[in-house]
Formats: structure tokens, sequence, C-alpha cells
């Protein structure tokens, strides 16, 4: 039979690789730093590979379009604990793949165990990119009041302020340790599992790719290596304490945005010390006078601010609208285009569908009688086009980046942003609609702000950062 | 493609809504005489009020249908309504805390996620509370007002099991497990896992002679209850207050005629229990079940308050409902067929009908007459009355005539 398979980039890469090169399977393009996203075996020439981020294998598989899968075990818990019921198989624990998913908290939150929390009478604020496993683990602690903030990323830096409690993955306790947290105990081992769909599993022969990975694990399988410890890594800083009232709470992004951030913090003359800085570095200390700055993802910040966590904060224009379509009423506001970061989101299908453009595609899919899978990581800004567009019976798939490997076997649309169109292109992919231009801006709370020296800063704030960008744009020119 | 219902979602045509309508009516009609108030709570309510102990026990949690709402970017879930008590109990605490005695009774749907899709995930409940109420006279009244609702409704062979959760809890302390030990064995004692105390007796010496007589036998008197009593009185004082609770409601169960099973391991329920518990079955189906929960709505925020309540399963008992009760009267049933000519006097005629309390529908060219004794046949001259079954023409003039010859035809 023919079989597809989802493997994993990212942190079981490395490992994944070791096992199939034993296994002698031949995927000669599954290699750490490669180029293409669909693997074909030299021993199984009935194979299909298709290469994926590691949150996006357990739902592949469960939904059917992967018949096997090789992915992290906190992946698919965080599945299985919101849907039990997923046709999807723990076929056998690979023995590689270091870390676990931990809880942790912050020494200054007063808490040394999880059963502290069920004590509390006040709101436990959870922060995580696993919000199921967040949920299910407030129901089991019994809490009585509880928020949970879904993340994207770098939840080291939320406790104590932003919240009580974290679920983080971590190498060791000693990783967590260092990262400034409290960890108060290992919810579930990161580690390499074999997952099958249900339904391929009770009907099809696999039976030859599964003993070949079963002979060829590691022989230390099962026992794993202890690591020495990482080289000291600069804790998350100090928490800010006690934040009075009057001071303004601002979150600027991490990652690729952070050298145009600091692009315009110069030219403001704002001197910021480690920004960029170390992954860990999570509160950088700035000479802006009653300011806290944060250092979170982008797409975290909108409701961070919407919770008046933060009071500025600087983002994409994308993740304000995949916000505000989620939450209508939300007081998020767009106070100053930033200008940088252009992209467009654009509506893409695969070159060989006949279609040029969504009018198209609505009447091509209405004669064929199937739901059209549209995947996208702005999930609200794809189902409202899929809703505008009336597009019927459609089903959206949450993807986490790379959206583009998704066409055309896992998706029939896609709502992606993109700068120049290249990677688009180099896909074999055509754009069919723009749905809008996106760039940075500098975002707020609408919402009243009663202390008039916090409100004359953010006022101050902005008029400089509109200064810093006129001084920018004559500089470009 | 053929538009599918909802995987675990149900229908109701209108045979089935006139047994629904029927259980409703009929729990409706009791508990208004019986004096108590209707109330509705919100489909949507927030998660946490279900999540602290004390309240649903961390499996019926796993299935409850929770979401970020429109204005959810504080993180704060909702959920469709998995239960029909703790809704009305904030009900209380929100519009009627410090008026005193409460007695509220609903009939609602709740929403629990069941894997097969085979059972309906949305339930239907006819539920009452009893909120501030004299606690035994409470206990017995619902009991009470819940078995008359079944037997109005002809439900046979109905059987009521009680158990006591403050018994439960006592043994549970007796055996000196951890709070969230003890907290895990009750939620599966209530999760319907018999098996959960038997285990006790092996860890502790002195439950393990306790224990099988009190989960083996089925006592039908409190006369079984005063022998345990006297059994534990030395060995067990802690057992004693939620003992003699449990004796005096069987007591006075007796003394009503009202038989009834002990049955500690029954107490299939929900943790807010702290006292009675009983369940409702006809043979082995059960259809309904309640208790007492005093510590509910202090829990919510709330005075501290005595409570008991009990629900009624709707589709349950809508699928034991005997076939006559639930038929449509035929007698009762009149076509009325008119040419387009003559549809105002057709129209003329349907009304009075109805008036006079008769179902008047219009003749379609698909209607089917074999549920309908009578048709009237309006034209511009007269009106034909059609005995169906019998295949005989009546005429007459006007719609009084017709009405008397079927009240005539009607005693006859």
């Amino acid at each position: 039979m023919n079989v597809k398979m989802a493997l994993p980039k990212g942190h079981l890469l490395g490992g994944t690789v070791g096992l199939l090169e034993r296994a002698a399977w031949g995927l000669t393009d599954y290699y750490e730093g490669m180029r293409v996203y669909r693997l074909s075996s030299g021993r199984f020439p009935h194979l299909f590979a298709k290469v994926f981020h590691e949150e996006d294998i357990p739902v592949q598989v469960a939904i059917g379009n992967y018949d096997l899968g090789i992915t992290s075990l906190d992946w698919i818990e965080e599945l299985l604990t919101k849907y039990p019921d997923s046709a999807l198989v723990k076929v056998k624990d690979l023995g590689y793949g270091d870390g676990a998913l931990y809880a942790a908290t912050s020494r200054e939150v007063g808490i040394t165990s999880l059963g502290d929390l069920s004590q509390r009478h006040d709101t436990v604020r959870i922060a995580s990119e696993y919000p199921n496993l967040a949920e299910h683990l407030a129901a089991s602690l019994r809490l009585r009041r509880f928020r949970i903030y879904p993340l994207w990323g770098a939840p080291e830096a939320y406790p104590p302020e932003h919240a009580e409690l974290v679920l983080l993955s971590g190498k060791s306790e000693e990783e967590i340790l260092q990262s400034g947290l409290l960890p108060l105990g290992k919810i579930i081992e990161g580690r390499a599992v074999l997952i099958a769909n249900r339904n391929s599993w009770e009907t099809g022969d696999m039976g030859e790719m599964i003993a070949s990975i079963c002979d060829h694990l590691a022989p230390d399988a099962g026992e794993k290596e202890m690591k020495p410890a990482s080289p000291p890594v600069f804790a998350a800083g100090r928490s800010w304490g006690k934040v009075p009232d009057h001071v303004v709470r601002l979150a600027l992004p991490d990652g690729h945005q952070q050298v145009h951030v600091r692009r315009i913090l110069d030219a403001a003359g704002v001197k910021i010390s480690d920004y960029p800085g170390e992954a860990w570095h999570r509160r950088p200390v700035s000479s802006l006078e009653g300011v806290m700055i944060k250092v979170i993802r982008p797409q975290d910040m909108l409701v961070q601010v919407a919770n008046g966590n933060f009071d500025l904060a600087i983002t994409g224009r994308d993740w304000l609208f995949d916000h505000l379509y989620q939450f209508p009423g939300s007081p998020v506001k767009e106070l100053l285009d930033l200008k940088y970061g252009r992209v467009r989101l654009v509506a893409v299908v695969h070159n060989d569908l006949p279609v040029a453009d969504i009018d198209g595609l609505r009447q091509d899919y209405r004669g064929r009688q199937q739901k059209i899978r549209v995947a996208s990581e702005y999930v609200n800004i794809a189902d409202r086009y899929a809703r505008d567009n009336r597009l019927g019976m459609y089903r959206i798939i949450p993807t986490w980046g790379a959206t583009e490997a998704f066409l055309p076997e896992d998706a029939d649309l896609l709502i992606e942003n993109t700068e120049t169109g290249k990677t688009i292109a180099r896909n074999n992919l055509k754009i069919i609609d723009t749905l809008f231009e996106s760039t940075a801006c500098l975002i707020g709370n609408t919402g009243e702000i009663t202390n008039p020296v916090k409100r004359e800063k953010i006022d101050t704030i902005v008029a400089m950062l509109v200064r810093a960008m006129e001084a920018i744009s004559r500089d470009d020119h | 493609m053929i538009i599918q219902r909802c995987k675990g979602s149900k229908d109701l045509c209108p045979e089935e809504m006139t047994g629904f309508r029927l259980v409703e009516d009929t729990f409706r009609d009791s508990c208004l005489k019986w004096g108590y108030g209707e109330v509705r709570t919100p489909t949507l309510e927030y998660l946490h009020l279900f999540t602290s102990t004390g309240t649903l026990t961390p499996a019926m949690l796993g299935k409850v249908y929770s979401f970020l709402d429109w204005d959810g970017w504080s993180g704060e879930r909702v959920v469709l309504r998995p239960d029909g008590t703790i809704p009305v109990a904030r009900l209380y605490i929100d519009n009627l805390a410090g008026k005193g005695l409460a007695k509220l009774f609903y009939v609602t749907n709740v929403f629990i996620f069941e894997p097969t899709g085979k059972e309906s995930r949305e339930k239907w409940q006819c539920g009452a509370e009893l909120i501030g109420g004299d606690p035994r006279l409470a206990d017995i009244e619902l009991m009470l007002l819940a078995l008359e609702v079944l037997r109005k409704l002809g439900i046979k062979d109905i059987n009521l099991r009680i158990s006591h959760a403050g018994v439960i809890r006592a043994i549970l302390k007796k055996a000196r497990l951890s709070p969230e030990e003890e907290v895990r064995i009750f939620d599966r004692i209530l999760d319907g896992d018999a098996e959960a105390l038997a285990g006790l007796g092996a860890k502790r010496p002195e439950l393990e002679q306790i224990l099988p007589l009190l989960l083996n036998l089925k006592g039908k008197s409190s006369g079984f209850l005063k022998n345990m009593k006297a059994l534990l009185n030395g060995s067990f004082p802690e057992m004693g207050t939620a003992l003699d609770d449990f004796i005096g409601i069987a007591a006075s169960l007796e003394e009503l005629g009202i038989s009834y099973q002990i049955d500690v391991t029954s107490g299939r329920g929900l943790e807010y229990y702290t006292g009675i518990m009983f369940q409702l079955y006809s043979g082995e189906e059960r259809v309904g079940g309640g208790g007492r929960y005093d510590a509910l709505i202090p829990l919510m925020g709330g005075a501290d308050t005595t409570a008991s309540g009990f629900a009624l399963y709707q589709e349950r008992l809508m699928s034991l409902l005997s076939t006559e009760v639930c038929a449509r009267p035929a007698g009762r049933r009149v076509l009325v067929r008119t040419s387009p000519d003559a549809l105002r006097r057709g129209l003329d005629v349907a009304g009075k009908l109805r008036e006079a309390g008769y179902v008047a529908e219009f003749y379609h060219s698909r209607t089917n007459p074999k549920e309908i004794s009578w048709l009237v046949d309006v034209g511009e001259d007269g009106l034909v009355l059609t005995d169906i079954a019998r295949q005989k023409n009546h005429e007459f003039q006007s719609a009084g005539e017709i009405l008397a010859f079927l009240r005539e035809s009607g005693r006859k």
C-alpha cells in the first residue's frame, strides 16, 4: 500500500534522521538544513514523506492526511487532552528527544507546589504554548478561578508580572532554574513517539516500515543520557516588582523584528541594553524614564494589551486584525504605523488548480462536493475570509508556519503573508487574492488611562516615535 | 452533498415532541401545584463556575464544551451549561439571596460530550431545587415530588435507591487519605465506580470488617441502618451525624409507605452532594436523581444555605412513555377541504371548530387522512361531513349544525 508519513523538523530532526539512516530508509533529502519538504525513500518506493513542524503532525495524522508520523509526546497530548477521541494511535516511544514539559512559576509568586495554587481565591493566570494542557491542569488542580493565555512563544517572560504559572518545555529542571523560574513539576516527557492514524493502523499493512523502525532504535533507547548542565544563560532578568500606576509598560517584539525596532529607537535617541539580545533576556533596560520593557512574541502582544498587562506594544497589523476578528470588542487599537516589515496577506492555491480568483475557487469546489481545506497561521483571518467569500463547507487547518508546504496534498487554500511572492512562486503556487497590506505598528489600549502622568508619558512616546519615523524617512531618501 | 446533522445531536419530530412536551407539562404542572416557581438560566456560563472542588468532577469537566467568547481576550472561558443545579445556585446568589426560602424548577438542556456520538450530547432535564428549606422535610418533599411526576407519566416499575454523601465521606475520612486522594476516590464513586470504596478495606484493617457489611448488603429499611449504627457506635463515632440523618430520612420514607433500597455505592452523582443522594429507576433504567448540597452555595460565595434538588432525565422518560399516552386523540381532529372559491367559508368553519376545542386542519392534496376521523367538505351551497372510517356522509348548512352533530356522536 501507499503510505504517507509526517516527519518532524526542529529538535527531533537529528534523532529522527539518525534512526531512519540506521533503518536504511534512503531519505536522501532529510537532513539538518534541508531545502525540500517532500521526501521519497530509496527503500520503500510506496512511501511519501513530508516534513512538518512537530506541532502540526498530530493533527495531520489524526485527520487522516498521513498514516504515520513521528513527533514529540507533548504535542500529541496537547491534541488528545482536548480531543481524546482523535483518530490517533501512539505506536511506540522511540527513546530519543530530550527534555520535558514543565509547570513553572516565579519565586516572587509565592508558591512552592502546584497544590498551593488550588488554595488561592484570586485568579490564577496560566500562560503557555499548550493551552489545552494548561486547561486540563487547571481543571485537575480544581482552580477556583483561572485564565489561560495561549502563547506563540517566550513563556519564560511572563511570571511573575503577567502570569502565576507557565507550562514550558525545557531540557531539564536545571535549565528552567537557569531561566529564572521555579519548576513545580514535570507534566510530560518531550520524547519522540511514532504515531499512526487509527484507520490506517486498523486497516493498512505498514508492518515492514514499523518493524524497521523498531529494529533500529538506539541501543540506549529508554535510558536517557544525562546532559551536562547547559552553560549559564542570562536569567529572564530581574522582575519588575510592584509597578507604580504612572509607569508605562511597553512590549517589544523578539525575533527578526528586533533590528527594525532598534533602528527606530536609535533614531529616537533611546538607549537600550541587550536589544536585540540573548533569547532568555526578556527585560531590557532603556534610557526611557518611567517605562518598563519586556520582550515577547509579536503574536502574543494583542491579548496582553487587551488585558491591560501592557500599555504599548510593537507588533504587526496582520496579528492585530487576527485578534480583532476573534474578539471584535477588544480594546486594542493601532496608534502608529511603523512602516517596516511590509507584507501582503494573500490567498494562495496550487498552480494546477484552474482558477484565477476566489469566485472561481468557490465555483470549482461547488461542483466537487468536497470541503475546502484552508490552512493558515492566521486562523481568525482565514475563517473570516472563508465566511465573507461564502466558501460553504470549509475547514480551517491551523499551522505553525511554513504553510506553503501544505499545498496541494494537505490543504486547498492558504492565507499567507508574502513580501515578494518569490517563495509562493518557487513552490508552484499562485496568488488569487490580496486581503490587505500589513506593516509593523504601535498598539495601545482604548481604555481610559486615569493616571495623568502615564497618559502624558504615552503621548510623549508616541510623539517621539513619530519624529523618529520622520528622521528615518529623511535618511532613506 | 447531503447536509448532515452534527454528530451527537438529535432531531425531535412531531411525535417525539408530543412525548417531550408531555413530560415537561406533567413536570411543570406538578411543580406549580407544589408551590415551585419556574426559572431559566443562560446557556452560557463562565467555566470557573464549574471547576472548583465541590462542583463537577474532573472526569465531567473533561467533557464540557468550553471556548473563548467573542470578548474572551481576558482568557476567561465560557461553557455551554453542563449541569442544571450549579447555574440555579448561581441564580439564587445573584437574584434571590436574602429572600429566604426559594422553591425553583426548570426545564433545561445540558451539554456533555459523549465520544461515540450515539447518545445525544445535548440532554434535557426537568429539575427542581429547594433552597433554604428545613432539610429533612425538603429532602422528603423533593423525593415525593419526583415520584409523583413519574407516577403521573405512567412510568412502570419505579424504584428508589438511596445513599448518603456524608456516610461515604466519613468512610473516606476513616481511611485517612490525603485530601487529594479523598476527593479522587469520592469522584470515582460519583462517576459510578462501585469498586472505589471496596479497595480501601485492604489499606485500613479497621475498615476491613465494616466495609463489606456496608457495601455489599442492600438494605430495604431504616432497620438496616440502625443495625449498622449499633455496630459502628463504638468504633466509628464520626459516622454518627451522617448516619442519623440517613436513618431519619429512611424512617420518614417508611412512614409514608414509600419503598426504597439502601445502596451506599449507588451514589452516582455530583461532587456537590453533602447529604442524602437518591436515584430514581424504572426497572434498571436510571431516570433521575438528586440530593442535598448544603456546601455549594457558600462555596460559590453565597451565605450558608441549606439546599437540595433533583433532576429527571427527559429523553429517558420519553422513551418509557406508553404509546397510548402519547397518541393524539383522532376523534378531536377534523379535516376541512375547501375549494379556492369557498375559502372564506372554509376559514369560518375551521375557526368555529377550533373555538369548540377541535383540531381543524386544512386538507392538502398530500394529506394522509389515516389518523383523522372527520372530513368537512366546504362548498358554496353547503357542508358535507364525512365519517372517514365508516365512509358515511352527512349534509349540513352551518358549522353550528356540524358541532351539534359531533357533540352528539361523541356521546354515543
